[in-house]
């Protein structure tokens, strides 16, 4: 192997059977492999040591459009994996130098991945996020009110300002209930339940307000169910979208086994980003 | 551009990397999935212009905050926060009782 690529590794699996669909593609462009370590299968790639070695990865992350092309390249190969296998995602930007790296990794985290593989088998994660659109037909809240004088006194002003804010208000209230049942009913049908931060409109380029974004670890069995639950719900000035099925990125964290650090942890990042 | 799932899994909503919004895959593919160090060592959230873009890209907290959605901060099945002061107070109150065992059998 030459020096200058490096392994990245997508996912770890147990052994499967099936093949993965043709045409799947990694971040540099060829497929995926397997590697075989014991009773693990570590899901690899060679990258280029010039993106992926420490110094150049770190300044390549800055890079928001590099940064958006690999992220999809990880997801691709883990999605395609998804309908082989149960895989367990590893974070973008595991690398490893060569083969016997990867190996090391299987096992040393060998345990972790056989209980995550475990709990999370015949599992796939789902997508909700709901919006909500308020005043949809009052325009946009930060839009600049239009000028006083251009229908009526100045308190019909005020009292179009005051009614509009009212009728805001409500929606908020509806968006707010239809959250808090939806979560609590979809909580039901599911293996378990996480609530990510609300997704920007900047990025993700969503109208609305997003004020739910959850994802639901469910069984394959029960996902009929689950999607059909979310496609019933309907409600003025509230939008819900549904995606996946994912690979249960959100549950294969080791979160259940190690709950006080890790929630630590993610409480402490959360409070440096305020 | 949909795949067959094993299981007859319903899948309109194809997450194959190319018709998936990218806030989705950023805050599962950065934020989730398993952490393992390799053998290049990097700590996503030590890059802090990546994790300033993040924060612009995934967060709206405070503005639902603003508007009074913040339910998630105070239910302890969706907040570590909450849940860390439910253990707090949990702690405190096993403490209190340890003492008043120790008391009586002292």
């Amino acid at each position: 192997m030459s020096a200058d690529r490096l392994r990245y590794v997508y996912a770890v699996t147990r052994p499967f059977d099936g093949v993965l669909p043709e045409g799947v593609q990694g971040i540099d462009g060829e497929p995926p492999r397997l590697l075989r370590h014991g009773d693990l299968i570590a899901v690899t790639g060679a990258v280029p040591a010039e993106d992926f070695d420490e110094a150049p990865l770190r300044a390549r992350l800055e890079d928001l459009d590099w940064l958006a092309a690999t992220a999809r390249a990880h997801d691709a190969v883990v999605a395609a994996l998804s309908t082989v296998t149960c895989p367990l995602p590893l974070r973008l930007a595991t690398v490893c130098r060569d083969d016997s790296g990867v190996r090391r990794l299987l096992e040393e985290g060998h345990e972790r991945f056989v209980r995550a593989l475990q709990r999370l088998d015949g599992r796939v994660e789902w997508g909700v996020k709901v919006y909500a659109e308020p005043g949809a037909g009052a325009g946009a809240e930060d839009a600049p009110p239009a000028a006083p004088g251009a229908g009526g006194s100045g308190r019909d002003y005020l009292r179009r300002r005051l009614e509009a804010r009212r009728s805001r208000e409500g929606d908020w209230e509806r968006a707010d209930a239809l959250c808090r049942r939806l979560h609590a009913e979809l909580s039901g049908l599911a293996e378990a339940a996480t609530v990510h931060r609300p997704q920007d409109a900047r990025l993700s380029g969503a109208a609305g307000v997003n004020v739910l974004n959850a994802a639901y670890l469910v069984d394959r069995t029960r996902s009929q169910g689950f999607v059909e639950l979310v496609e019933a719900v309907s409600e003025p000035g509230v939008r819900v979208e549904l995606t996946g099925p994912w690979a249960p990125y959100s549950f294969a964290g080791i979160a259940e086994e190690g709950p006080v650090e890790s929630d630590a942890v993610a409480a402490g990042t959360r409070e440096a980003g305020r | 551009m949909t795949t067959p799932r094993p299981g007859h899994l319903p899948s309109p909503y194809a997450s194959d990397g190319s018709s998936a919004n990218l806030a989705d895959i950023l805050e599962r593919v950065l934020d989730k999935g398993v952490v393992i160090a390799g053998d290049i060592r990097i700590n996503l959230l030590d890059i802090e212009l990546l994790t300033i873009k993040l924060r612009l890209v995934v967060a709206s907290v405070d503005r639902a905050k603003e508007m009074g959605i913040d339910w998630w901060e105070s239910d302890p099945a969706l907040s570590s926060r909450a849940r860390h002061s439910e253990l707090a107070s949990e702690n405190a109150e096993l403490q209190r009782r340890i003492a008043e065992l120790e008391e009586r059998t002292a």
